[in-house]
């Protein structure tokens, strides 16, 4: 009964949460990092900057969103949203003039699925950070 | 920014062993597990790369 009283007592606000995850989804593994997890923070900030430093040399494509039939929509919104998940990489980049067009052959087509999957993976940071900021994780 | 030429295992590597660090460190609540999630999905995603390749290769004809 006590148990019962103890795990519903609620949590951090959502305004203690927020700077978590802005920092999270800025600079991968920081979130992690402002919470004292070091390890954890330098593993996840070099993961995914080595996976987004890839996608760069491998000249990936950048994402931009476009509307059509439902398939271009879907895989061109989500690329973006996946791109941009990458926070300060993406931003940076992007100001600093890279713009590469989708050319064919393997390599940029791997580079364009790394910058698309560090973003997905700094959700992932992201979300872990948060559960810890909650006091749901250690 | 130089540029990187791979073969698609070269590719594949790295895309595996950047996911499964991150995947590793995620998932799950001690080091020790962290560690050996991360090797299980790391070994995961060489068999997947094997077999997948393989399969193209019987497959091709």
């Amino acid at each position: 009964m006590a148990k019962d009283k103890e795990s519903r007592q609620p949590g951090p606000s959502f305004g203690a949460l927020a700077p978590v995850l802005a920092l999270s989804w800025l600079i991968p593994g920081a979130g992690h990092l402002m919470l004292k997890r070091t390890g954890r923070g330098m593993l996840l900030l070099l993961a995914v900057t080595g996976m987004f430093a890839c996608g760069l040399m491998m000249r990936g494509a950048m994402f931009q969103p476009e509307s059509g039939d439902l398939l271009t929509t879907v895989i061109n919104t989500g690329g973006f949203i996946g791109d941009i998940a990458s926070g300060l990489l993406y931003l940076l980049s992007v100001w600093l003039g890279y713009n590469q067009p989708d050319t064919a052959g393997h390599v940029h087509d791997y580079g364009t699925k790394f910058l698309v999957t560090a973003g997905l993976l700094n959700v992932l940071a992201m979300v872990d950070a948060f559960e810890i900021a909650a006091g749901r994780k250690d | 920014m130089p540029k990187m030429n791979l073969t698609h295992f070269e590719a594949a590597f790295l895309f595996s062993l950047f996911t499964s660090v991150v995947l590793g460190v995620v998932t799950k609540r001690t080091d020790r597990d962290r560690l050996h999630y991360g090797v299980y999905v790391f070994v995961c995603f060489f068999v997947a790369l094997f077999g997948l390749g393989w399969l193209m290769y019987l497959g091709h004809g």
